[in-house]
Formats: structure tokens, C-alpha cells, sequence
């Protein structure tokens, strides 16, 4: 019923305006309303040429091993260097830690909001959860930058607590609420009667919720996860505040620069090659982004489909 | 998890009440779920309990209107508030025709499925862009190549690039839901395609286009990366009235969350910066109440 009847009534009115040209302003608004649906494209497409043009020219001056695989990043020193490997690692260990603190707590969170928790209390729950969902990210920051990096400091007597560290915590926290819904929305979609029957044949209700519920949702679940990942590797003003900057190669306790944040940092004042260079971590992080796009559609069609 | 798949002597168990390790997992289980749920809790609880506590007492009526002024030691946002006012309005008087259009083309004229799946596909990955590049993009696109300099129209046409997907899809979502028969009977007494969609159809979604225009609202108010590098940190007041309209497309200057970056990381000024915070809070939770508000009256109709 859907397609056919959803074509078909617009037939005798679009053939009156155009044949009889009584009705001009038809054929306007028709243009006008296809030119709007293009612009999406038209968008995407302006934005990856402009990212591709302005971010070769500074990986054809560097060269692309020593772009991607330099290990260091001096972008204002006398002799500059713009290797990116540092902020890719950081890029790559930071998101994993977040999924890491984040999933698990997201998911059982799920579970608990979809079939343990009380109704009353999930109706308490998620509207905060989602209140968390909708906090700008530049306070996650701020409160990462007065609560988690003084006590990061103190905990493992650093110089300064803005660390790799506090940017994982504070970005599983940001990707918890996402994990959360979308979980929590894959697992209220199965079917009754799968743990009904499971139940039935004697599981307990922790075996059905992990063993069939879960599995049932996997799909919606690891769209879930793809989504945080996504979430994560993008973000970059809260992690500016709390990940100290400097680009050292990662690890846990000392300062680093995101993907992100080497952007971020140097935006403001860059010039010349230092400028193009920053393009050119924005070309990496937009074909890093586009990948996980794909994997997320992928899942989330699989979904629709199964 | 992994613990799923390491007790197949679970089953076996299954007829005599419960095994020893059929209880151990089932007590595990449920003791994770609660410590996960009880993390969350408290990190919610945490989380907002301290910014109102550190931005509560600075609140004042004065803080929130008066312009900043050195002279008059007066601390104010005044002028960002406003601000964030203007990139609003600008962005959504822009992007609602374009992605109610754009919405309006692809459940009521496209044919080409093929154009249809490119639509959805381009919409998509605008949504999944991180902002940060949506920043690049404004500065060498609306800042530099179209030299409108770091200027609030500036911020306002990157966001609207940045909105445009929400604004699609929440408009599109409510036409679909609009009865086939009221488009049947709208052609059917002879009105032309446009008169129906905007007779018929456009009055009968308008709910979802007040979504997207909220969820719209949520995304700029908290959007800070973008607006960082296009609409400069100014903090002082803009005077539209007696400089004239024009004098819109020059005006730069802070929005509340830029604020909230420049008082924490360029002045070290916390106890403001938190309650700019409590400030974002309050927004964010009136748009979570409209948002659902407005979809709870959806599902009604």
C-alpha cells in the first residue's frame, strides 16, 4: 500500500500544471522543494572537497608517511614538525578506554532501566539520564577540569592532573546517556515472547535478560557502542580542558593531544603550513569518522531489517 | 560478560532448582547490574549536585543582565545571553525552510529512490560529523572564503549546516505519520500539489517541526567548538537599534557556552564559569521538558 499509494494521487494534479500551465506556481514550489532535499548533499559534498583541498597540500609538503607516522608534533618550533601519530594514539587509546568504562556500566545500566528497575524508578531515572544526554560538553569539561584533574594530582602525585586519564573519564561519562538509550531501546524491542518462553523452560530471570534478551538485541546494542565510539573520537572542547595538550605519545598520567584538540589548540592563531597542517589532522579525523558512519549504518540496517 | 558463555553445566541444572554455580552467575549478575545502576546514580546526582553548588551563589538577577564592565566592577552575561538569542533566531530562519523543504521532497515528490537513499545518506553523515570539523569548515567556508570574519552570522550559517539533519528528520518522521486519506481527499477535491501540502499536510505536522526546532535549540545552546572559532569571544553588548540592522552581519561576540570557555580557561574565573553552567543546565532541561511535552502530544494525535 505504502509506495503506490503514496505516488500515485499526486499523478493527475503535477500532469494538470505542467501540460495546462494553469498552475505555474505547481512546478515552482515543486523546483524550490527539490533544490532544498539536494542541499544535504550539496552540503556534504562542499564540505569533503573543501577538506580534501585544503588538507593535501600540507600532507603533499610533509609527505605522508612523515605526516601520519611522525612521532612528533612541533608545529611552532624553528624546525617544524608535523607528525600526527601522538595525537592518532591518543585518538585511539582515548576512545577505547572511554568504550571500555563506558559500555559495560552503559549496558548493565540498560538492562537495569529495561527489566530489573522498578517502574516507578526508571521513571525517575531516565529523564535525568537524559537531562546528562543534553548537557553542553564544555561543562563535562568544566567539571572534569575542577573535580577529576586536582584529584588525579593528588592521587598519583603528578606534576599536573590533565591527563589521558581524566579525558577517558570524562568521555565515558559523555557517551554513557547514548549507550544507555540506545541500549535501553534495543532491549525493550525484543519480543515478549523470547523471554516468556524462556522463562518457561526454567532460566532465571538474570539467565533470560543476559542470555536471550541480550543476545536478541546484539545489533541495537553494538550500534550502541559504534555510536559512543563515534561520540568520543569527535569530541573535543570538554577533553581540551582536562587532557593538559601537550603532545606527548599517550600514556595514562601524562599530558596529551587528541585528534580533536590539535585541531582545537592551534585553530585560533595558526598560519601557513602550521594552518594547512591542521587541516590536513581534520582530513584524517573526517575519514575516520566517515568509516564509523558506515559500520554505525550497517548495524543500525541490519536492525530495521532483522 | 564473558561469564555468559563459561557455565554450560548451567542447563543441565535447570530441572532440580538451582545449581551452585546457576546462583553464583545469577548473584553476580544482579549485584553487577545494581553496582552499574548505583555508579550512574550517584554520578547523576554528583554531577549536578556540584555545579549547582558552586554556580548557585553567584547567580543573581544582575549577573544575568548587565553587560560586564570593569569601570563598575560588574561581572554580567548579559550581552551573551542575547547573543546566543541571535544565533538562534539566525540559524533557524535558515535551516527550517531548507529542512522542512528538504523534508517535504523526499516523503511527498521524490520518485527516484536512488536520489532518496543519496538524501538520507548525505543527511546522515552531516549528523555524524564532529563538531570540531564543523568548526574547519565554518572558519574556511563562511569566515574566510565568504569573508563574513569572525561574525555571529558566521556561527549561524555553520549551524545551520549542523542542525539541518535534526530539522530533516524530525519533519520527516511527522509527515509520515500524517493518513494517507487526507492527501487522497485534499487532490481529490481538486487542489494542486502545493495548495495540499500546504493546506493538508504542513498544518498536521507541525508538531514534529516544533521538535526539530527545539532539538535544534538544544544542539546551539550547547555547542561550543563551532561557535569558538566563528563568533569570537567578545563579551560586551550589541546595539542593533541605534547602529541599524545591517550592523547584524558585523556583530561578533560570545554566546553562553563560549562564555563559560572563556571564564574557565582564559580568566580562571570558576565560580562564574559554573554558573554559566547552571545557566546551560536550566536551558537544557526546559527543552528536555518541551521536547517530550510536544512528543507526548504527537503520539496523542
Amino acid at each position: 500500500m505504502s509506495e503506490q499509494s503514496l505516488r500515485n494521487p499526486s499523478a493527475p494534479a503535477g500532469r494538470k500544471g505542467r501540460n495546462g500551465g494553469a498552475r505555474p506556481l505547481e512546478s515552482v514550489m515543486q523546483m524550490i522543494f527539490f533544490i532544498c532535499g539536494f542541499i544535504a548533499i550539496a552540503f556534504v559534498l562542499v564540505i569533503t572537497i573543501y577538506l580534501i583541498i585544503s588538507g593535501l597540500p600540507a600532507i603533499r609538503e610533509i609527505g605522508l608517511v612523515d605526516f601520519l607516522f611522525g612521532q612528533e608534533w612541533a608545529s611552532t618550533a624553528e624546525e617544524p614538525k608535523f607528525g600526527i601519530l601522538p595525537l592518532i594514539l591518543t585518538s585511539v587509546y582515548g576512545t577505547a578506554g572511554a568504550i571500555l568504562i563506558g559500555v559495560p556500566i552503559g549496558f548493565l545500566m540498560a538492562v537495569f532501566l529495561s527489566k530489573v528497575a522498578p517502574r516507578r524508578v526508571a521513571a525517575v531515572v531516565r529523564p535525568v539520564v537524559d537531562l546528562l544526554a543534553g548537557i553542553p560538553s564544555i561543562v563535562y569539561g568544566l567539571v572534569g577540569l575542577m573535580v577529576l584533574v586536582p584529584f588525579i594530582r593528588e592521587t598519583f602525585h603528578t606534576a599536573a592532573g590533565e591527563s589521558l586519564l581524566a579525558a577517558i573519564v570524562v568521555l565515558a561519562v559523555m557517551i554513557l546517556p547514548s549507550i544507555i538509550s540506545v541500549s535501553e531501546t534495543a532491549l525493550n524491542a525484543v519480543p515478549k515472547e523470547y523471554e516468556e518462553a524462556s522463562l518457561a523452560l526454567g532460566a532465571t530471570d538474570i539467565e533470560t535478560y543476559f542470555r536471550i534478551s541480550a543476545p536478541a538485541a546484539k545489533s541495537g546494542i553494538a550500534a550502541a557502542v559504534v555510536l559512543g565510539v563515534g561520540r568520543a573520537i569527535g569530541e573535543a572542547m570538554a577533553i581540551m580542558m582536562v587532557a593538559g595538550n601537550v603532545a606527548n605519545m599517550p600514556d595514562l598520567l601524562s599530558s596529551v593531544r587528541f585528534l580533536t584538540t590539535g585541531i582545537a589548540v592551534e585553530l585560533a592563531y595558526s598560519s601557513g603550513l602550521q594552518r594547512q597542517a591542521l587541516f590536513s589532522i581534520g582530513l584524517v579525523l573526517f575519514l575516520f569518522i566517515m568509516c564509523i558512519n558506515v559500520i554505525l549504518n550497517v548495524f543500525l540496517k541490519r536492525d530495521k531489517e532483522g | 560478560m564473558s561469564s555468559i558463555k563459561e557455565s554450560p553445566q548451567a542447563r543441565t541444572g535447570a530441572s532440580q532448582g538451582l545449581s551452585a554455580s546457576r546462583r553464583a552467575y545469577n548473584t553476580g549478575m544482579r549485584a553487577l547490574i545494581y553496582i552499574a545502576a548505583a555508579i550512574v546514580v550517584v554520578l547523576l546526582v554528583f554531577l549536578l549536585g556540584y555545579i549547582l553548588y558552586r554556580g548557585l551563589p553567584n547567580l543573581t538577577w544582575e549577573f544575568l543582565t548587565s553587560e560586564e564592565s570593569v569601570v563598575r566592577d560588574v561581572q554580567g552575561i548579559g550581552p551573551a545571553i542575547l547573543n546566543t538569542l541571535y544565533v538562534i533566531l539566525a540559524t533557524l530562519v535558515v535551516v527550517l525552510p531548507l529542512g522542512v523543504g528538504a523534508a517535504i521532497y523526499l516523503t511527498e515528490y521524490a520518485k527516484n529512490r536512488k536520489l532518496v537513499a543519496a538524501i538520507e545518506f548525505a543527511t546522515e553523515t552531516l549528523a555524524g560529523i564532529p563538531s570540531i570539523i564543523y568548526a574547519l569548515v565554518g572558519v574556511l567556508i563562511f569566515a574566510e572564503s565568504l569573508a563574513l570574519g569572525k561574525t555571529l552570522i558566521a556561527g549561524a550559517l555553520t549551524l545551520v549546516i549542523m542542525t539541518l539533519p535534526t530539522v530533516i528528520r524530525t519533519t520527516q518522521e511527522s509527515l509520515k505519520t500524517v493518513p494517507q486519506s487526507y492527501r487522497e481527499g485534499s487532490l481529490g477535491l481538486g487542489s494542486g500539489k502545493w495548495h495540499m501540502i500546504r493546506t493538508v499536510v504542513l498544518p498536521s505536522s507541525i508538531d514534529g517541526i516544533v521538535t526539530g526546532c527545539i532539538l535544534s535549540i538544544g544542539r546551539i545552546v550547547g555547542e561550543s567548538a563551532v561557535l569558538l572559532y566563528t563568533v569570537g569571544m567578545s563579551m560586551s553588548m550589541q546595539d542593533f537599534f541605534r547602529n541599524g540592522l545591517e550592523s547584524f552581519f558585523s556583530a561578533s561576540g560570545s554566546t553562553l557556552s563560549v562564555a563559560l570557555y572563556v571564564y574557565a580557561k582564559v580568566r580562571a574565573d570558576f565560580d562564574l564559569a559554573f554558573s554559566v553552567a547552571v545557566v546551560l543546565i536550566v536551558i537544557t532541561l526546559v527543552i528536555n521538558l518541551a521536547s517530550s511535552l510536544v512528543g507526548r502530544k504527537l503520539k496523542k494525535n
